[in-house]
């Protein structure tokens, strides 16, 4: 009894904090690097439609004679397109801002806008497919006992954004390269002044955040429902943004965070779904957002003034002659 | 050959007043590019987006009661930027300002009388207001990012209407449709007022532009908000206090989008409904960027975006581009604007020969 509704429930907060878990992991570097990029939002739609578009294109069943193997790779080529479109979007945010100067929190919000209607403009076609959700990868006798499902039921893009939370941790904590970003993030002057390209660690910093968007997106398109509807994101990326925040720009808490809130955001679809709830149902559908709030006011409260945050993060950096 | 941004010393007059015009015919020709790459009539459908809404009186009255909002929302939103105050949830304000407006409404559907349109507008100020200051309050006490706050708060204000036109304000005679019980003739504005195809809200708008100028211009409290802006390091020490900046500029932005929520509920719906948040809020930025964060200049840009919203509708049923070619039109017009500040800032120098000297980096301070 316990276990039928306890598995499920644990598996379907496992679903739904993946993608802002992927999100977030990407934004944290590009915070750490001192760029605000606001822009999750439309990079995670634009990531969610190419994923879900070069997933169905080659998951053609014509192509299934001469190519049999095209239809195992296409969503795995689909989460790499998604990655690559991500990135590229967020390309446009950092020649606007890197190498122009401009300003960050407006530039961030142009490219949510964009990428809104860019996705909608592209998925105008593929409203109304389905494909093949991207789904466990395990051999069945290990994913459909309950108990195996919980550890080995879901889509490797799962397992991937664990993986990517302890590299970033590594890789910021561990190696020579994420001290440098990190210097970077923390005084650009300084860091420019023994010779590290300020410009060029931001703009890798802000491709990494874009791919991570990219492929959180896919999540939604290719895994959560696995088709294309218009902003079907839903305002999951400003969640990934306040989960950064949330996380003090830690890795580890940064993980945490994601299953906190993904625990919040499980309760909403429980109580709408049972019905059984003497608070209506708009209340648990405005939870998630209403626990951000709280969260960030709990945590700015207690750092002294904003300490956590990496110094330069979204002030303006242009090399002057 | 090496292309250098040099820093200007003070911020080009000429630049700040060509580039917005230059975004917009910049963006017609990448726009026309786009479009005829994935297989439109690009030029005709550039034609129809931002020729056709002005050169067909018909279309006239639906640019205007557009621009009404956008306008509004942007005057607010041009203090709160220009003091660095990021208020990116003015959809929320605008949605509680008509739920406000709407609630003074369910109130007194048995009454008439002339006071109770001013008593909704009034209402739908202080709602506006009031979902700005949850922003105000968690920034100044807790220091909480008001850009994350006032953007959460967009998404709880959805919930609200949701759950008022589903539930408590839900039409009885609305055949089950989420939807509010239709205003009466005293809850009402008219579509057009003094003869001319104009609304009401119009009027306000172009008024208020007026009056944002002159305080910003003329007043102690504009200076404040220019000083905070631009150098927030001197304005502590001259005195000004950045808390309170954040308190005004929130709640007269907050005020703003409500004002254009109610008159807009009043005017154009007649009642409140699913489909009544709209994205003006989120356009609004657009304006405000556009018109340099100059009053005068986010009256211009409101109508140059209520062009592009009727415009994009015109080209949906005569060149079948889809219901997103607007908001790409939108967005390409927010990045050039937001890249040619460097052209404002900085001048173009295109070196011939790498100098022997080591670059030098400063920060912008603006």
């Amino acid at each position: 009894m316990i276990v039928d509704f306890l598995i499920p429930a644990l598996i379907t907060i496992v679903n739904v904090t993946t993608p802002i878990l992927l999100a977030a992991t990407g934004e944290l570097v590009v915070e750490k690097s001192g760029v605000l990029n606001l822009g999750i939002e439309g990079m995670m739609l634009i990531g969610a439609i190419t994923g879900f578009a070069v997933t169905f294109v080659l998951g053609d069943p014509s192509y299934a004679d001469s190519a049999p193997w095209l239809a195992a790779a296409a969503p795995w080529l689909g989460v790499i397109a998604a990655a690559v479109a991500g990135a590229a979007a967020s390309m446009l945010f950092a020649f606007l801002v890197l190498t122009l100067g401009s300003n960050q929190v407006a530039t961030g919000l142009a490219l949510v806008i964009f990428g809104t209607g860019l996705s909608s403009l592209i998925g105008a076609s593929y409203v109304g497919i389905t494909i093949p959700s991207f789904d466990s990868i395990f051999p069945d006798w290990l994913a459909s006992d309950p108990v195996g499902k919980l550890f080995f039921g879901y889509s490797p893009l799962v397992y991937f954004a664990f993986l990517a939370v302890f590299g970033v941790y590594w890789f910021l904590n561990k190696t020579r390269s994420g001290l440098v970003l990190r210097a970077i993030g923390e005084n650009d002057l300084s860091a420019h002044s023994i010779g590290y390209s300020v410009i060029g660690v931001r703009y890798a910093a802000v491709a990494f955040g874009g791919a991570m968007a990219g492929i959180a997106g896919a999540y939604f398109s290719m895994v959560i429902t696995p088709l294309w509807a218009e902003q079907m994101t839903a305002g999951r990326g400003w969640i990934a943004l306040a989960l950064v925040v949330f996380s003090g720009w830690r890795p580890g808490r940064l993980l945490a965070g994601a299953y906190f809130f993904g625990l919040f955001m499980t309760l909403e679809l429980y109580a709408k779904a049972s019905g059984f709830s003497f608070l209506p149902s708009q209340f648990w559908a405005a939870m998630p957002y209403l626990m951000a709030i709280i969260v960030l006011a709990i945590m700015s409260a207690r750092e002294s003034g904003g300490g956590e945050a990496p110094a330069c993060l979204g002030k303006p950096y242009m090399s002057d002659a | 050959m090496i292309i250098r941004f040099e820093k200007r010393r003070e911020p080009s007059k000429f630049m700040q007043a060509v580039t917005p015009i230059a975004a917009v015919l910049l963006t017609m020709v990448i726009g026309a590019l786009i479009f005829w790459l994935i297989g439109y009539d690009g030029p005709r459908a550039v034609k129809e987006i931002f020729f056709t809404p002005l050169l067909a009186p018909y279309k006239w009255p639906d640019v205007a009661r557009r621009a009404a909002p956008l306008i509004l929302i942007a005057l607010g939103l041009c203090m709160g930027n220009r003091a660095k105050v990021w208020n990116i949830g003015a959809e929320g304000q605008y949605l509680l300002g008509a739920l406000a407006g709407a609630g003074i409404a369910y109130l007194t559907k048995s009454l008439e009388g002339w006071w109770i349109m001013p008593l909704m507008i009034a209402a739908g100020i202080v709602g506006g207001a009031l979902w700005a200051a949850i922003p105000a309050f968690l920034k100044t006490r807790y220091r909480v990012n008001e850009i994350l706050s006032s953007l959460m708060l967009v998404y709880v204000a959805l919930q609200v209407l949701n759950y008022l036109v589903t539930g408590p304000w839900k039409d009885p005679n609305g055949h089950n449709f989420p939807q509010s019980a239709p205003f009466t003739a005293s809850q009402t504005l008219p579509h057009m007022i003094w003869g001319t195809p104009f609304p009401p809200g119009l009027f306000i708008a172009f008024a208020l532009a007026i009056v944002f100028w002159i305080v910003m211009s003329r007043s102690e409290f504009g200076l404040g908000i220019r000083v905070v802006g631009d150098a927030p390091k001197a304005a502590r020490y001259a005195g000004y206090d950045a808390n309170k900046m954040v308190w005004q500029t929130l709640l007269i932005s907050g005020g703003m989008a409500g004002l254009a929520g109610v008159l807009e509920a009043a005017t154009q719906g007649g009642q409140l409904n699913l489909g009544f948040p709209s994205g003006y809020g989120f356009t609004a930025i657009i304006v405000s960027f556009l018109g340099r964060l100059h009053p005068l200049g986010a009256a211009l840009a409101g109508v140059v975006l209520a062009v592009t919203y009727v415009g994009g509708q015109v080209a949906q049923t005569v060149v079948h581009v889809p219901n997103a070619t607007a908001g790409i039109f939108q967005a390409t017009m927010l990045f050039l604007i937001l890249a040619s500040d460097v052209l404002v800032k900085r001048r173009i120098k295109i070196v011939w020969s790498q100098p022997a000297q080591a670059p030098q980096v400063a920060r912008s301070t603006t």
